[in-house]
């Protein structure tokens, strides 16, 4: 079951609500139903379900709704129409008391500009949450400091907000809405505030984090790479309409329009493509049952001067050259291991393209591409530059 | 034709109205008055004669002096100011009177503060509170404040209560319109932030829009203290006892002298407030 799902989820502002839903009805765009009724359509119809564990990215640009989708969300802005369910349950009809219920144990927010309480120190802000649930001074202290910890701000617990840096504030925020322990963290742009590197740091240690903590994440975001990064799967958003949900992949690969197509062009694929993508299917001798032999004739028949050794249960042993194992061959030698080398690169199938410029640029062999110490594929200089000059060749469907 | 052109209808009985409405007051609340004018009354003379007037000159310029010093933020400027200030107005022998006026200074802007802020809140709150508040509040600023006094005496009498009763209503609204504006001044961010964690109402307005709003609540209540301050001499007109009534009678007697020292006292009395309750405001930010 999904864990947050929102169901033709509707934000008319505006006086004729009514109205302008009819006319989102008959397909009316934004413009014309602005002209008409005068409202303004902030969220059209939107339909998506988040599973545990994921970060489900909301991206578009200024003015798109996705920061309206967002609050909608946790209510901060009532729906005009549809539902939202948590765990199953609807919290569009619930009444005030069991929303804040919920918005005290299940749904935390991030801010973009941090939205720190400036007259309480870091860790009163990070209790703030448990605070108002009544929670016992030593626990919220406890759990606070904890959750402090986890964003690295340990140290800093009785300085000011106005004391710390942006990227620090924003660890703070996300303390704050760590410390409830929720099960879903709504970020709105948590990171757009900050300056580019913090920015990486931060994208990098959220998926740090979330690898340990597995929280549901939603967020939102205007920046493409950040949402690539980030996101299991993303939901582009124009003019209040969710325009195409896919994984990073199918959104690059295949954009669903026009639309979606001009905001992806620019994507540096290097960031986007891993080594999964760029692999072949390695030619291998096996080292328990073959000899320099063997391996001579299948480099001949492959065409290509070294051959990668492996053995029963698919582990890297290393690689033989053509060389070797005629030399091994006239000395009358049996057995690999003799002149198996195992200077050979080696990076994980998750290795983004871009890191693998400067491995393969330094090797002479080509790139092991493993996955838990087993031999998945090799790279080759070739599939690398190919990659980048079109990527109609590259494997975009590997798994 | 043009010259009565306005008089279509005969004049509106205005001035009789507001004084049938002024009667009805007294008359119906009258058992709400009576008690108020006499335990309000023996309460503020409680004050200032038995315990104000007790308190030894020396140890009262003293205490105030430290106040000073330390709300100041350790500076002597206003500790020696309030040294020299408050040892003139003894020197000028108006001891008891400034014990009078201080009196009915503190009072007036309690009150005002304590019906003043939540007034504030609710306008911060309700937009129909805030439509209808609004111009009441214009009204009771605009409105020149010895006119307050006719009723003030209607339901009081004379005295030091009409007096605090007059400069309630026309020291209130600051502080009204300051802690209104606070409250809406508080970052959306910050509201929104409060929301999204499951405050309830009152948790957000003390742990969130108050704090956060109490910069310009004291701004508030510096202009409510001032205005306070500013009517003891019309309040004097009604009987209000203190320096003020001094400059009144120097005023009848045409008395230079006197009116300038009386003049004087109040003068220092209002700077040494005003620093105090502007640096309560500072030392908080």
């Amino acid at each position: 079951m999904p864990i947050i799902e929102a169901k033709n989820l509707s934000k008319v502002f505006g006086k004729n609500k009514k109205q302008a839903l009819k006319l989102l009805d008959k397909g009316l765009t934004k413009e014309e139903i602005l002209k008409e009724t005068g409202s303004t359509v902030g969220v059209n119809r939107a339909s998506f379900s988040v599973e545990a564990g994921e970060i489900f990215v909301i991206m578009g640009l200024s003015g798109s709704g996705k920061s309206t989708l967002v609050r909608l969300l946790n209510r901060l802005i009532e729906p005009t129409e549809g539902n939202i369910f948590i765990d199953g349950e609807d919290l569009s009809k619930m009444d005030k008391n069991s929303l804040r219920q919920i918005r005290r144990e299940k749904l935390s927010m991030v801010f973009q500009q941090f939205a720190l309480f400036p007259h309480r120190t870091i860790l009163k802000n990070a209790e703030y949450g448990l605070e108002i649930q009544n929670a016992p001074k030593e626990e919220r202290e406890e759990r606070a400091k904890k959750a402090l910890e986890l964003v690295g701000l340990g140290d800093y617990i009785h300085q000011k907000p106005s004391q710390l840096s942006g990227g620090m504030q924003q660890r703070v925020g996300l303390a704050r809405a760590l410390a409830n322990d929720p099960k879903v963290l709504l970020m709105d742009e948590a990171f757009s505030a900050l300056d580019p590197l913090i920015r990486k740091e931060m994208q990098d240690e959220l998926i740090d984090l979330q690898s340990t903590m597995k929280k549901t994440i939603i967020f939102i975001t205007h920046d493409l790479d950040e949402a690539l990064r980030l996101g299991d799967r993303i939901a582009l958003m124009k003019d209040g309409v969710i325009v195409q949900i896919g994984t990073p992949e199918e959104i690059l690969v295949n954009p669903a329009n026009d639309y979606v197509e001009k905001f992806v062009e620019d994507v540096d694929i290097s960031k986007i493509l891993t080594a999964q993508h760029i692999m072949k299917r390695p030619e291998t001798v096996n080292i328990e049952k073959h000899g320099p032999r063997v391996a001579l004739e299948r480099m001949r028949e492959e065409g290509i001067s070294s051959i990668l050794v492996i053995d029963s249960k698919r582990n890297l042993k290393g690689y033989v050259t053509a060389e070797d194992a005629s030399e091994a061959r006239k000395n009358e030698i049996k057995d690999l291991t003799e002149i198996v080398r195992t200077d050979i690169p080696k990076v994980n199938r998750d290795t983004a393209m871009q890191d693998i410029f400067n491995i393969i640029y330094d090797s002479t062999t080509p790139v092991a591409v493993m996955k838990d110490e087993k031999l998945e594929g090799i790279i080759v200089r070739g599939a690398v530059i190919a990659a980048l000059a079109s990527d109609s060749e590259v494997n975009l469907n590997a798994e | 034709m043009l010259n009565n052109a306005l008089d279509f209808i005969p004049e509106i009985p205005l001035s009789d109205a507001a004084k049938g409405v002024t009667d009805f007051i007294t008359d119906k609340f009258s058992f709400l008055f009576n008690p108020i004018k006499e335990h309000f009354g023996n309460f503020m003379e409680f004050m200032s004669e038995d315990v104000l007037m007790n308190i030894p000159p020396v140890i009262f310029i003293i205490a105030v002096a430290i106040l000073a010093f330390f709300i100041s933020g350790k500076k002597f400027g206003l500790a020696v100011f309030s040294i020299v200030g408050l040892w003139l107005i003894y020197n000028q022998g108006h001891w008891d009177n400034l014990m009078n006026t201080v009196t009915l200074v503190l009072l007036a802007s309690i009150l005002s503060v304590i019906i003043g802020v939540p007034i504030g809140i609710l306008m911060s709150k309700s937009k129909a509170a805030n439509a209808i508040l609004t111009p009441v509040l214009d009204f009771m600023q605009t409105m020149p404040a010895f006119v307050y006094l006719i009723p003030a005496v209607a339901f009081f009498g004379i005295g030091m209560v009409p007096g605090v009763f007059a400069s309630l209503i026309f020291a209130t609204p600051p502080t009204v319109r300051f802690t209104n504006l606070g409250i809406r001044q508080v970052s959306r961010d910050l509201v929104e932030a409060a929301d999204a964690f499951g405050s309830t109402g009152a948790q957000k307005l003390f742990k969130v829009e108050l704090p956060m709003a109490k910069a310009t609540i004291m701004a508030g209540i510096n202009q409510t203290v001032m205005l306070a301050l500013s009517m003891v001499v019309i309040a004097s007109m009604i009987g209000a006892p203190g320096l003020g009534r001094e400059v009144l009678s120097s005023l009848q007697r045409a008395q230079v002298g006197p009116g300038f020292v009386a003049g004087i006292g109040i003068v220092i009395l209002a700077i040494i407030i005003d620093r105090i309750t502007q640096n309560m405001n500072k030392k908080k930010d």
